[in-house]
């Protein structure tokens, strides 16, 4: 699988990441060194093989932790918010999206 | 002082021979006398560690200090400190400051450590040699011309050129053991879930794991003792009695069965690298411990698979990144997704974006059973490698990484050399199993080499132990750079 600019650009738009048409060329190239490499992985036999996601889970009997429906921590969100771009009466502030 | 070990700054605080104040001002003034050459540090706060040292040296007149009080402990700047500025090496977060501490930084600090500085690294950990780091690569003491490896290059190259007694790491494919072994330190990633990862800037959530840099063996299990232990705020944290990690530090090495994976030893490797390696196998051989070769027949998948995992979970991690609560936003913009798109674009490094990228595209529509579910199954593979292996012998044995040190901007331009530099390392996180590496002599370019020694889920105390042994009949780990003198 190789991509093309076209599909760079695609790809760039989910990640939310602009990608300058000058750029695009060469980006799109490592991409494809990448893509060439993991590729290797298309040709392994895996049937019947359950796929890993925990590390630890054929060690242990790995399960998500629940705890209390209860509030745990203090606010603060003066302190939370002290690094924010740009916030306003406790409020994050982002371009408008509703006209 | 400065050539000591932690253990060794440890008794001798006890003794009062030196005070913590001593102690930091010492290591502070050797940052200052080198960092202008090797970058280790990104941050250093000289009134704020100081001050940190005066609790300490207070706390122990009143007989209430543990080992590590007093004792200077960087940490890479990837954890979460209150006070000192937090970037994981990247302009997204030149400026963040955290507004609360790591379970590791409260663990370091419970214990009276002094936070001597933030060490430079990959950006947001994601690289081999820190030349992604936004504030400029770090340099090998052993050699200013090449790469101290990565991502915890920084506290590498800090504790090798004892500009610190030891420091933090954190390790997703090598991230501790490959800059371990370049730059000649010891270096542990426990086993996945003994070290919290609260606080700690998540990269790949699976394979993330904290761990401790120092010069020896039984200093590593010292500073274990101090970072492991659960945490309820990780939800991958294990629930587990505390242990002694020096426990086994008096192992009779004898009648230890040792596997030699043959892809470990095999065409590809610097010859050097394997001699060094060969011969300190031998060592082990020559105290009784039995030798076996073995097969990890799935080695040569662990990049590609790696490569699919890390930058899957990597693009989700990083999607918090995006101008609103935290970190760089851009000046200009039109809307609220060029907004997004120009903050990503201007805040994130080039290496960050092509995973970012990847990890997008292995997990959209159309791909993610051909890419993220196969690769979750060759993963699989590759732990059962290990289980199969552990049948057989106690401890696996190779090298590190299978060239020492190379040149900075060597394999900057090639993404894949890069990556294929970390064969040796990344098998153990993808099994979640513990590695580590320790100075096993040098090429001759007079370049540190690195011994790799894995276990089974858990048995840190005895790779330790293992390691304490031939340290104990070797000075590898004791060895300074030429180029920063004492």
């Amino acid at each position: 699988m190789s991509l093309t600019p076209d599909q760079l650009q695609r790809i760039a738009l989910l990640a939310r990441i602009a990608v300058s048409p000058e750029e695009a060329l060469g980006v799109t190239d490592r991409l494809n060194q990448v893509l060439g490499l993991i590729d290797r992985l298309q040709a392994v036999d895996t049937r019947g093989i359950e796929p890993m996601s925990h590390p630890l889970d054929a060690q242990l009997a790995v399960q998500q932790r629940l705890r209390s429906d209860a509030v745990t921590e203090a606010d603060r969100r003066a302190d939370f918010q002290a690094g924010a771009p740009a916030v306003e009466q406790g409020l994050y502030l982002v371009p408008k999206v509703i006209e | 002082m400065l050539n000591s070990t932690v253990i060794e700054l440890s008794d001798a605080l006890a003794a009062k021979k030196v005070s913590s104040v001593e102690l930091t001002r010492l290591y502070l003034d050797r940052i200052k006398g080198l960092n202008g050459q090797l970058n280790a540090f990104i941050t250093v706060d000289e009134e704020r560690s100081l001050a940190q040292a005066r609790i300490a040296d207070e706390r122990r007149s009143r007989g209430e200090a543990g080992a590590l009080t007093g004792v200077p402990v960087a940490h890479k700047d990837i954890y979460c400190t209150r006070g000192f500025r937090t970037t994981c090496g990247s302009k997204m977060l030149a400026n963040f400051r955290s507004p609360y501490d790591a379970h590791v930084i409260e663990r370091f600090n419970a214990a009276g450590a002094v936070l001597l500085g933030k060490t430079n690294m990959d950006e947001f950990a994601m690289g081999s040699s820190n030349e992604t780091s936004h504030f400029g690569p770090v340099r090998n003491p052993w050699d200013p011309g090449r790469v101290p490896g990565g991502s915890s290059g920084g506290s590498a190259a800090a504790v090798a050129a004892r500009m610190a007694p030891a420091a933090t790491g954190t390790d997703t494919g090598g991230s501790i053991r490959q800059p371990a072994a370049l730059c000649g330190i010891s270096g542990l990633k426990p086993t996945y879930g003994v070290v919290s990862r609260y606080g700690m800037i998540a990269f790949a959530s699976s394979l993330d794991q904290g761990g401790p840099m120092a010069k020896s063996a039984a200093d590593l299990a010292l500073l274990m003792n101090a970072m492991a232990g659960f945490d309820a705020r990780d939800s991958t944290s294990l629930e587990r009695p505390a242990e002694d990690y020096g426990r086994e530090l008096k192992l009779d090495v004898a009648g230890l069965r040792i596997g030699l994976p043959k892809e470990y030893f095999a065409e590809g490797v610097d010859p050097e690298v394997l001699s060094r390696v060969r011969e300190a196998i031998r060592w082990f051989e020559s105290q009784g411990a039995e030798t076996l070769e073995i097969t990890l027949p799935n080695t040569g998948l662990a990049v590609p698979v790696y490569y699919v995992i890390a930058p899957a979970e990597a693009s989700s991690n990083l999607s918090r990144f995006d101008g609103v609560r935290y970190g760089h936003r851009a000046k200009d913009y039109a809307d609220l997704n060029d907004m997004y798109r120009r903050t990503r674009a201007e805040g994130f490094g080039t290496e960050v974006k092509r995973r970012i990228m990847i990890g997008t595209y292995v997990l959209s529509h159309g791909y993610y059973d051909a890419y993220y579910l196969q690769a979750q199954k060759v993963r699989r593979m590759i732990a059962k490698d290990f289980t199969e292996a552990f049948t057989r012998c106690d401890l696996i044995m190779g090298p590190t990484s299978p060239s020492t040190a190379f040149a900075l901007g060597a394999k900057s331009d090639d993404p894949v050399q890069m990556y294929l530099n970390d064969i040796f390392t990344i098998p153990a996180p993808l099994a979640g199993l513990p590695g580590l590496s320790i100075p096993c002599g040098f090429d001759a370019r007079g370049l540190p080499v690195g011994l790799q020694i894995m276990g089974n889920y858990f048995a840190e105390a005895r790779m330790l132990g293992a390691a304490h042994r031939y340290q104990q009949a070797t000075d590898w780990h004791l060895r300074a750079p030429n180029e920063a003198p004492l």
